[in-house]
């Protein structure tokens, strides 16, 4: 065993058995524990929860390797992913949680009708999956990495684990593990970040200090044949009108997504809900601000070490990671000439974006149990996030599918309580053999899972909230244009499911449709709902009631 | 000081409950909502887009300006919004008597 593999060892085993042991104290025997957390987590807490929860094995390895080469243009993904969180607290967070109950198909079927909380819930099963196969990947990918485990050992070894904490917790067991995993990720990413920062410029706070080598890495970026860091609308081919469109398209569908939304159902009061929207843009916000820094020093000191050198007298973390087949050197050059991350580009030197985050503490030459710590952190990352998902698909097969279409009446809390666990059983098996065999198109999918979260869910919640007008009829038309506008163009412009790719239209690219779907949404629910009958007094009543944190009493003000 | 101060318990049968304290705290959560968004607006797609050129042109710390706001600025932004609306609807909550806190006046 290498040193390196000693340590990774060492944190994995630490970790996994700080995750046991919170799981089995906040075991659970209630269904609104198991859903909700019995309403009982305190906003800090829950802020974190929601940070792990949302950053997955993709922000924590590739975010970085991909600013990195996308340069100015990775601003799609650092304001997409947090901007949304504005939308999320101000728009959606407080009203939801002063409604209550468990789900979020649950919200949109009292708000407008049953036929529309069934779309909700399977759109909600989809896109939770398509996710959770990534991570589960994710997960076996880091075993395979790092400790010469096959991926099919380490995708299971994932599994137990979250099956542990998931069953006998549900909400409860994941949120608390998921405030340690979060903690474990965050210094996993900020360790070798402040040390590779150091050791570049002498200040040792990257977020301020990578504007110094901006000037250096522009220059050697052009000789090596990639775009300038710095200049903006070079990394991606749509120009300002893409990253416009992918940047909104992020943003809306990160306030659409239900993994998120449904944890703003945890906290005790609508004020906590608030909060917790802030702990938990602050806590993602630290490894967000700190991602385009790692990606700019990596790279700099990627490109200076190969500089001049021929394929025989590269760094030594090239040899090490080449067996991984995420490095590939063109081995009949003299000297390196060409970098390139995409794999068909021909270049003289190939990294996987994966490589820039995954290999830093190497390239920056960190010791050993940075490189261990980084693993931990990677598993914490795709496991919390695939924990959170996995409570989405259990609950909307249970809460919003089963005691709805099958077994309408009479179900015990005990039944409950056990149609819920059985659920989450399922959904980590079906997990496990997803994430084995990942089915080819999930890679790309995932990545529009935004656009279609952004067309589908995000119009019908902010009008159920602002506008007491809008109707079933309405929701289920908006939501069904939506949807079929996006995935229309995606299926057009993508080579997914056997179809070939055609030319964007207008320079929109897949990933940008989905704010153009939310518009399509929008407009088709406002004009549906105009034309038929307004909903009940009752279901009016109750969007009036949410905007109360809670009944009147004699103002506390002097 | 409060718009409410002489509102409410003040006589008067109980059927005749004066709801008009709800447009206005709506309002207020509303406007406050609407400038938080446009600032939301300015510095993400308005500095760290639209204008990210122009922006490019001023150099601080070695960061074009356009860069700073598209890849740090707008996050810094984005959380001290959420921070100020949790803050301000606090002080809202209170002024209407809506605010979440038990008997002795602390928050639940």
């Amino acid at each position: 065993m290498t040193e390196t593999q000693f340590w990774t060892f060492f944190f994995i085993i630490l970790t996994f058995g700080i995750y046991i042991v919170i799981a089995w104290r906040s075991r659970v025997k209630e269904t609104k524990e198991f859903y909700v957390a019995s309403q009982g987590v305190p906003t800090l807490a829950n802020g974190a929860a929601i940070a792990a929860d949302w950053m997955s094995a993709a922000s924590f390895i590739g975010m970085a390797g991909l600013i990195a080469f996308l340069g100015s243009d990775g601003s799609v993904y650092l304001m997409g992913w947090t901007g949304g969180y504005v939308l999320l607290a101000l728009l959606l967070a407080p009203y939801l949680r002063k409604w209550g109950k468990f789900t979020v198909p649950e919200f949109v079927g009292e708000r407008y009708s049953e036929s529309v909380r069934i779309v909700a819930a399977v759109a909600a099963i989809v896109v939770s999956f398509t996710y959770v196969v990534g991570q589960m990947a994710g997960g076996g990918i880091v075993f395979s990495r790092f400790l010469g485990l096959s991926i099919e050992w380490g995708v299971v070894l994932v599994a137990v684990v979250i099956f542990f904490y998931a069953v006998l917790g549900g909400m409860k067991g994941i949120t608390y593990t998921q405030v340690a995993q979060y903690t474990v990720l965050i210094i996993a990413y900020l360790i070798p970040a402040f040390a590779v920062a150091y050791q570049t410029t002498g200040i040792p706070v990257p977020q301020i200090s990578y504007g110094q080598i901006l000037t250096e890495l522009d220059s050697l970026s052009v000789e090596f044949g990639l775009n300038e860091f710095t200049e903006a609308f070079s990394g991606r081919a749509g120009g300002q009108i893409d990253v416009f469109l992918v940047t909104l398209s992020l943003m809306l569908g990160t306030a659409g997504l239900p993994h998120v939304i449904v944890r703003f159902y945890t906290t005790k009061t609508v004020r906590g809900a608030r909060y917790s929207g802030f702990w938990a843009l602050f806590f993602i916000a630290l490894l967000y601000l700190t991602a385009p820094a790692v990606g700019a020093f990596t790279k700099l000191n990627l490109l200076q070490g190969v500089q001049g050198q021929g394929p025989d007298s590269l760094p030594d973390w090239i040899n090490t990671w080449a067996p991984t087949g995420l490095v590939t050197v063109n081995e009949d050059v003299e000297t390196i000439g060409t970098v390139s991350n995409i794999a068909t580009s021909g270049a003289d030197l190939i990294v996987n974006n994966d490589i820039l985050v995954l290999a830093s503490p190497e390239i920056g030459g960190l010791p050993a149990p940075i490189v261990g710590l980084m693993a931990a952190g990677g598993m914490a990352a795709a496991m919390s996030t695939a924990a959170g998902l996995l409570l989405v698909i259990s609950s909307a097969a249970s809460h919003d599918l089963y005691f709805r279409v099958f077994k309408k009446t009479g179900a015990s809390e005990k039944e409950q309580m056990m149609v819920g666990r059985i659920a989450m059983g399922l959904a980590i098996l079906f997990a496990i053999w997803a994430g084995i065999n990942p089915p080819a198109f999930v890679a790309q999918v995932v990545a529009f899972a935004f656009g279609l979260a952004a067309a589908s869910f995000f119009p019908i919640l902010i009008l159920g909230i602002f506008w007491k007008k809008a109707n079933g009829p309405g929701a289920a038309a908006g939501m069904l244009t939506g949807l079929a506008f996006t995935a229309t163009y995606m299926i057009y412009t993508l080579e997914v499911f056997g179809t070939g790719a055609n030319d964007h239209i207008l320079n929109v690219s897949p990933e940008g449709i989905g704010a153009i779907g939310a518009a399509v949404n929008l407009t088709v629910m406002i004009v549906v709902s105009k034309l038929t009958a307004p909903p009940s007094e009752h279901v009016q009543e109750m969007v009036e009631e949410i905007r109360y944190p809670q009944t009147r009493k004699a103002p506390v003000r002097s | 000081m409060s718009d409410v101060a002489h509102e409410g318990t003040s006589g008067g049968p109980p059927e005749a409950e004066d709801t008009s304290w709800r447009q206005r705290y709506w309002k207020k959560n509303l406007r406050l909502m609407i400038t938080l968004l446009a600032i939301w607006f300015t510095v993400s797609f308005g500095f760290g887009i639209l204008l990210i050129e122009p922006l490019n042109n001023i150099v601080i710390l070695g960061f074009p300006l356009g860069l700073w706001f598209a890849q740090q600025g707008s996050i810094y932004v984005f959380v001290i919004l959420i921070l100020v609306y949790a803050l301000w609807m606090d002080r809202i909550d209170d002024e209407f008597g809506v605010a979440e806190r038990n008997d002795e006046g602390g928050y639940k």
